[in-house]
C-alpha cells in the first residue's frame, strides 16, 4: 500500500513549514501527499433568512476562493519538488475534520505547524495543533 | 403599562389618536369578517377551520407527530446528515431559524392575554392544539421543500404560494396561481400585521413600562431605523448579534420559568387540576368551557403559525435531498414554541397566584370579560408581574427578552413578506427596496396605533394566510403522503443510513 502523509494548511507560514518537512520526509520514503484545507463551520451556529437562502451559494463560493488563492499556490509550489500532492477541502471543526480526514485516507503520518502561541492564548482559545496531537489517530509530527 | 397615552404632549396624543382612528376605521371590515362566528354561537369560524384543519392531518398521517418524534430529533441532532455536505445549512440552523421567527411575544403576551381572559383552562386546549398543531407544520414544510425555486446561481424561493402553482399544476387542480397570488396578499398584510406592527406596538409598551409614558412614534422611528440598517442597508452584523442574544434569552426565559414552578413545586398539583377543570368548565370565565378553549386555540395558532404557511417560506431555503425531512424537522417547532414555552408562561401566571380567585366560590373574579388580575395588569404587563413576585429583577430581562424577540420576528417576517411581495411583483432590487421602505414605516404606525386595533388586525391577516394555505394543504397532503411512504420505506429498508452514532 502506497504511503500517504496528511498535511494541515492554512495558509499561514507555519504550515508552510510544515508542508516543506513533510516533503523532506516523502522524498526519503516516497509517500504520496494530501494537502488538508478546513474552514470552520458549526451546523448550530445561528444564521438568518437571508443567509439561509444564499447559503448553498456562499458556499460554491468559498470552496472555490480556497482552491483557487490558498491550495492551489501551496500545491504549485510544492508539485515543482517532485512529490505526488493530492488536495481536499472540507468544512467543519477544524481539529476533528483533520482527525476524521486522516482517517478515511488511511494516512501514515500527520504534519501540523504550530504557532507558538502562550499558554494563556492556547487555554482560552484552543490550539488546533494541541487538539491534534490529542486526538490524532495516527503518528502526529507537530512542526515548530 | 400605559395602553392610555395621558401624560404624552397634547401633539403627539393626537398624532397618536389620528393614527389609531385612521388605522380602525381602514381594517374593521377584515378583523370582522375573519372573526365572524358561526351564526348563533360566539365560537369564531376560523378557529375551527385551523383546529379541524390540525386534527384532519395529525388523522391522515396516522399520528406522525408521535410516531416520528424520536427520528425528528435525530435529524436535528444531524445523526443523518452526510459530513460531506457541511457547510450547507444544517436541519439544526433551519429549525432555528424558523424558531426566532416563531418565539416571541405570542409566547409572553399573547399567553398572557389567553389566560387572562380564557382562565387556566386555555392552557389546556392551546397545549392540545400545539400538538395538533405539529401535523399541519409537517405538511405545510414538506411542500414547502418540494415545490420551491432553485435557481441557478444557487439560491432558493420556496413557500405556500410555490406549491400552490406547481403542485396544483402537477396534479392538474385548478386555481393554484389564484390561490398562490390570494396567499401572497395575505402574507403581505401578515407580514407588516403580526410580524411587524404588532411587534413595534409590544416593544414600545415594554419600554414605556419602564421609562414611563411617552409617544409611540418615538420608539417607531428608533425602530424603523435599526430594522431599515438590517433590511436594506444589510448591516448584517445587527441581525448577528440578535439572532446570537434571541436563542440564549429563550433558554434564560425557559430555565426561569422552570425555576419558579419547582419553588412552588406544592402549588403544580393544583395548577394542573385547574387547567382541567377550567378547560371544561371555565371555572367562572367570561363564556365558560368554549371561552376557554377559544382563548387557548387563538393563542396556539397565533404563537406557532401551524397552518399559516409562513414556516414553508423559512424552511424551504434548506438544502436536503428528501423534503419530507424538513417536514419532520419542522414538526418540533409547535412542539417547542407552544407545548414548552407558552405552557410555561401560563403555569408561572398561574402558579405565581396572579389571577384573583373568589374564595367562597372557587371562580375568577371577572370584570368586562376579562380575569381580574393581583396587580391589575394584562398582555406582557401580566407575564411580567407573575415573574416579578418571584424575582424583582426579572421585569428588566423581560423587557429586553420582548424587544429582542419583537426585533427577531420583524426581520423573519420582513423576509416572509418579501417573498410573497417578489412571488407577485418579480425579483428586482428597486421592487424588493419598495418593500423595504414600506415595511419599515408599518413599524412606526404599529409603535404609534394602540393596542386594540393591532392586534385585531395582525391576527385577522396572519389568520387570513391560513385560509388560502390550508386549502392548498387539502388537496396537496396525498403527494405528503406519497413522499412519507417512500421514506419510511427506505428507513426502514436500510438505504437511509445513518452518518453517526
Amino acid at each position: 500500500m502506497p504511503i500517504k502523509y496528511i498535511v494541515a494548511c492554512d495558509g499561514s507560514p507555519a504550515s508552510a513549514r510544515a508542508l516543506d518537512f513533510a516533503i523532506d520526509h516523502a522524498n526519503t520514503t516516497g509517500a504520496s501527499i494530501l494537502v488538508a484545507h478546513v474552514l470552520e463551520w458549526s451546523p448550530y451556529s445561528f444564521l438568518t433568512p437571508e443567509e439561509i437562502e444564499e447559503r448553498h451559494k456562499r458556499r460554491g463560493e468559498e470552496l472555490d476562493r480556497a482552491k483557487k488563492a490558498l491550495v492551489d499556490p501551496i500545491v504549485s509550489a510544492a508539485a515543482a519538488k517532485g512529490v505526488a500532492i493530492d488536495t481536499v477541502i472540507k468544512y467543519g471543526h477544524v481539529a476533528d475534520t483533520l482527525a476524521a480526514i486522516a482517517s478515511s485516507e488511511g494516512a501514515a503520518q500527520m504534519f501540523i505547524g504550530r504557532t507558538g502561541q502562550t499558554s494563556l492564548k492556547t487555554r482560552l482559545f484552543g490550539s488546533v495543533a494541541s487538539t491534534i496531537a490529542q486526538i490524532a489517530p495516527v503518528p502526529c509530527t507537530i512542526v515548530p | 403599562m400605559g395602553l392610555a397615552f395621558i401624560s404624552s404632549p397634547v401633539f403627539a396624543q393626537t398624532v397618536d389618536e389620528k393614527v389609531n382612528q385612521i388605522f380602525a376605521s381602514a381594517t374593521g371590515w377584515f378583523v370582522n369578517f375573519i372573526f365572524s362566528p358561526f351564526p348563533g354561537t360566539s365560537f369564531p369560524w376560523i378557529v375551527a377551520w385551523l383546529v379541524v384543519a390540525a386534527t384532519i392531518f395529525t388523522f391522515y398521517f396516522a399520528f406522525i407527530q408521535f410516531r416520528a418524534f424520536k427520528h425528528s430529533i435525530s435529524l436535528v441532532k444531524g445523526d443523518y446528515s452526510d459530513p460531506n455536505d457541511a457547510g450547507e445549512v444544517s436541519h439544526f440552523q433551519a429549525l432555528a431559524t424558523a424558531l426566532s421567527g416563531t418565539v416571541g411575544l405570542g409566547n409572553i403576551a399573547g399567553v398572557a392575554v389567553a389566560v387572562g381572559i380564557g382562565g387556566p383552562g386555555a392552557t389546556f386546549w392551546m397545549i392540545l392544539a400545539g400538538l395538533m398543531g405539529m401535523a399541519s407544520k409537517f405538511t405545510e414544510c414538506t411542500l414547502g421543500v418540494k415545490y420551491r425555486n432553485e435557481y441557478a446561481d444557487g439560491t432558493v424561493s420556496g413557500g405556500p404560494m410555490y406549491y400552490l402553482t406547481k403542485g396544483f399544476a402537477e396534479r392538474g387542480l385548478p386555481g393554484g396561481r389564484a390561490l398562490a397570488i390570494l396567499f401572497s396578499i395575505f402574507c403581505i398584510l401578515g407580514a407588516l400585521g403580526g410580524g411587524n406592527m404588532f411587534q413595534a406596538n409590544q416593544a414600545h409598551q415594554q419600554i414605556a413600562g419602564i421609562t414611563g409614558d411617552y409617544p409611540g412614534w418615538i420608539t417607531g422611528i428608533i425602530f424603523a431605523g435599526v430594522v431599515f440598517a438590517v433590511i436594506v442597508g444589510g448591516l448584517k452584523s445587527i441581525a448577528k448579534v440578535t439572532e446570537k442574544v434571541v436563542p440564549f434569552m429563550g433558554v434564560l426565559y425557559v430555565i426561569t420559568a422552570l425555576i419558579i414552578i419547582l419553588v412552588n413545586y406544592d402549588k403544580i398539583g393544583w395548577a394542573f387540576g385547574q387547567i382541567f377543570e377550567g378547560a371544561f368548565t371555565g371555572l367562572g370565565v367570561a363564556g365558560g368551557m368554549v371561552g376557554a378553549l377559544i382563548q387557548g386555540f387563538k393563542r396556539a395558532a397565533f404563537s406557532n403559525e401551524a397552518g399559516v404557511g409562513s414556516a414553508a417560506i423559512a424552511h424551504s431555503a434548506v438544502r436536503t435531498k428528501e423534503p419530507i425531512t424538513e417536514g419532520f424537522v419542522s414538526l418540533l417547532e409547535p412542539f417547542i414554541d407552544t407545548v414548552v414555552i407558552c405552557t410555561m408562561t401560563a403555569l408561572v401566571i398561574i402558579i405565581t397566584g396572579q389571577l384573583v380567585i373568589d374564595p367562597a366560590t372557587g371562580h375568577y373574579v371577572t370584570e368586562g370579560g376579562r380575569i381580574v388580575t393581583a396587580t391589575g395588569a394584562s398582555g406582557v404587563g401580566l407575564t411580567s408581574a407573575a415573574f416579578e413576585s418571584a424575582f424583582s429583577w426579572f421585569p428588566y430581562v423581560l423587557a429586553v427578552a420582548v424587544v429582542l424577540f419583537a426585533f427577531s420576528t420583524m426581520i423573519s417576517w420582513s423576509y416572509y413578506g418579501l417573498k410573497a411581495w417578489t412571488y407577485l411583483f418579480g425579483e428586482g432590487k428597486n421592487k424588493e427596496i419598495a418593500f423595504k421602505v414600506m415595511f419599515c414605516i408599518f413599524v412606526v404606525i404599529g409603535a404609534a396605533a394602540n393596542l386594540g386595533p393591532v392586534i385585531d388586525f395582525s391576527d385577522a391577516a396572519i389568520f387570513a394566510m391560513a385560509v388560502v394555505n390550508i386549502t392548498g394543504l387539502y388537496c396537496l397532503m396525498p403527494v405528503v403522503k406519497k413522499e412519507l411512504k417512500s421514506y419510511l420505506d427506505r428507513l426502514e429498508s436500510g438505504e437511509i443510513k445513518k452518518f453517526k452514532n
